[in-house]
């Protein structure tokens, strides 16, 4: 079962501005370096001005985005659009997952305005770890591949 | 064993409580009752006293909540304000947005010396909010520099450490100030030992007292094994009475605040658990949690639903702890609900005065002590990304559901590692951890066939 990506894939991952949740991130990051990823974790209550800087930074082949507080439809999409209105960073890989809204098993509502407006993938917390799982094997043998396949969960 | 601790609630005699919302604690733990309160936010004024006034009207000894949301939490009020103009759903009450007016007006339709309201934030850096909340009349909040600056910002401790000794500072000049209660006890929500978590309240405590308020509470959020807790909350009074003369202090119980079970039966039984924990430890006030936890923000009629099973348990626990012939069962062992539990003698007590103590030594004032201690990783929070913390101190739930030490990194603490190095954690060992309380309380539904079938919680709401 265990994935090894090579060579080290780089990854971001980040909440958003409003989000104060730790654990999705830490386990995120956990999850990670178990399959040879280099992680760099920004953290809790990220503005974005700061993701921004750090995947300018870094260059990372993935920015994961997780949020869990109910606001990452209304945060990851001022933070995509930001994004990707920043030439150097309209190619970057960026997805998204967690509690997206308020309305539990509902917010899969939101998954198709998040996609349609950047990320690459977006996972509600509903469709468990499988989907994001699924995705990293795609990273595999990727150098950017086009991934509109969009709401995942 | 515990049935004393009712009168001895606030153990400085003479100490008059300043604001009615400590009023209303005493008054209650007078009484025998446990005061019970919700977790409750709604971003429209309408809502907001809705939910107040379900909360006065319940069948239980209630007081009142506002949490506010995360746009204020982080003083981004612009994107408050933004979504009170598009009408996009926050996730809790904008009070500065709304303004100190509007609170007020709001607080006067709901409130009263029988229900006053604790507003509950997760700001670290707020003067502002404090500015707000002092204009429109609150009666409580919460927080503190290290339990809401760590886990809830990106801002340095020494910047928190500032902003509340200035917040603490304005309402102490009040005529009558607001009451605060440290979040201290609640770090991370879970896998963070007793010890530190008795630690951390006591010295936000003691920050409190430094910068001129009487009027406090210390927090303890529930973990992982009921003796355990009632050591550390036996800990916990016993150091707030040494450390905190001539302030009027309570201890605040949270319902288990990390992964809460699934099941409709697990999560009562987790918050059942709690009542009876606050009951038997003499805590006067507890933050309770709704069924609906793992799944959405609960509606006002489970908040309301929640506490009134709260009270009724409250109820029962004060009535068997009266009798005289229960007898305990061992510490770790989890019977039908009820059943007495023995606190654990695992040195709660001493570990958490060592911390406090070797804490306070390294400067003139709590508050610098304070910064300091997390500069050199004298305390640390396990896991917390937060950039003040040394991040080196590791936690892992034993066997029998004890919470303890896997890594001390720099803290001054003896780590006995059973003959054997642990393993560093894996993503499925955390997860594993996290969902202990989960697993342990969900149990019970998931293993009774008739159960099974019916709908689960999150089917319902989306319905």
């Amino acid at each position: 079962m265990s994935q090894v990506m090579l060579p080290a894939k780089r990854f971001v991952v980040s909440s958003v501005s409003s989000d104060a949740h730790m654990w999705n991130l830490v386990f995120l990051q956990l999850l990670l370096e178990e399959q040879g990823a280099e992680v760099t974790n920004l953290g809790a209550c990220v503005p974005d001005e700061l993701i921004v800087e750090e995947c300018r930074r870094t260059r990372p082949d993935v920015l994961v985005i997780s949020t869990v507080n109910g606001h990452g439809h209304l945060d990851g999409l001022r933070l995509i659009r930001r994004i990707r209105s920043e030439p150097d960073l309209a190619d970057l890989r960026v997805v998204i997952g967690g509690k997206l809204g308020v309305r539990g098993a509902e917010n899969i509502v939101y998954a198709e305005e998040l996609a349609l407006s950047g990320f690459d993938a977006v996972f509600e917390a509903d469709g468990g770890i499988d989907g994001f799982q699924e995705f990293l094997a795609t990273l595999e043998n990727a150098d950017r591949p086009a991934l509109a396949s969009g709401a995942a969960a | 064993m515990n049935t004393a601790v009712r009168t001895s609630a606030f153990p400085v005699a003479g100490v008059a409580p300043r604001g009615r919302f400590s009023r209303r604690v005493r008054e209650a733990s007078r009484q025998g009752s446990l005061v019970v309160q919700p977790r409750m936010g709604f971003g429209d004024l309408v809502t907001m006293r809705e939910g107040l006034l379900g909360v006065r009207a319940a069948d239980a000894a209630a007081v009142g909540t506002i949490t506010l949301d995360s746009y204020t939490r982080v003083n981004d009020h612009d994107s408050a304000r933004q979504a009170l103009r598009t009408g996009a759903e926050l996730n809790g009450f904008p009070l500065v947005a709304h303004g100190p007016a509007a609170t007020r007006r709001l607080l006067g339709e709901v409130s009263g010396d029988g229900f006053p309201v604790q507003v509950r934030h997760g700001s670290a850096l707020p003067y502002p909010l404090f500015e707000a909340m002092v204009a429109a009349g609150v009666d409580a909040t919460e927080g503190g520099p290290v339990s809401y600056c760590l886990p809830y910002s990106r801002a340095p401790i020494s910047e928190a450490v500032k902003a509340w000794a200035r917040c603490c500072e304005l309402i102490a000049a009040q005529p009558e100030p607001m009451h605060l209660e440290s979040f201290g006890g609640c770090m991370l929500g879970q896998l963070c030992p007793p010890s530190l978590l008795v630690a951390l309240s006591v010295l936000e405590a003691l920050f409190f007292r430094e910068h001129g308020l009487s009027d406090i509470s210390l927090s303890y959020a529930q973990q992982t094994h009921p003796g355990q807790d009632l050591e550390a909350i036996a800990a916990l009074r016993r150091l707030a009475g040494e450390r905190l003369a001539g302030a009027d202090w309570h201890v605040v119980l949270y319902t288990f605040m990390g992964v809460f079970p699934r099941t409709l039966v697990g999560s009562f039984r987790i918050l059942e658990e709690s009542v009876r924990l606050a009951v038997r430890s003499g805590s006067e006030r507890l933050i309770v949690k709704t069924p609906a936890e793992a799944h959405r923000i609960p509606t006002i009629a489970e908040n309301v639903d929640a506490l009134e099973f709260a009270d009724a348990i409250a109820r029962d626990e004060a009535a068997r702890a009266a009798l005289p012939s229960t007898p305990p069962v061992e510490p770790g062992n989890r019977t039908e609900s009820g059943a007495q539990v023995r606190a654990t003698d695992s040195g709660v007590y001493e570990e958490a005065r060592m911390l406090v103590d070797s804490t306070l030594e390294l400067a003139p004032t709590v508050g610098e002590a304070l910064i300091r201690a997390f500069s050199r990783g004298h305390l640390d929070v396990p896991y917390c990304l937060h950039q003040d913390n040394a991040n080196r101190s590791r936690a892992y739930v034993d066997p029998g559901g004890m919470l303890r030490w896997a890594e001390a990194g720099r803290m001054p603490l003896r780590v006995d590692r059973g003959g054997t190095g642990r393993r560093p954690v894996s993503a499925k060992g955390l997860l594993g951890m996290l969902g202990f309380n989960e697993r342990r309380f969900d149990r019970e539904q998931l293993t009774h066939g008739h159960f099974t079938s019916r709908p689960s919680i999150s089917a319902r709401s989306a319905s």
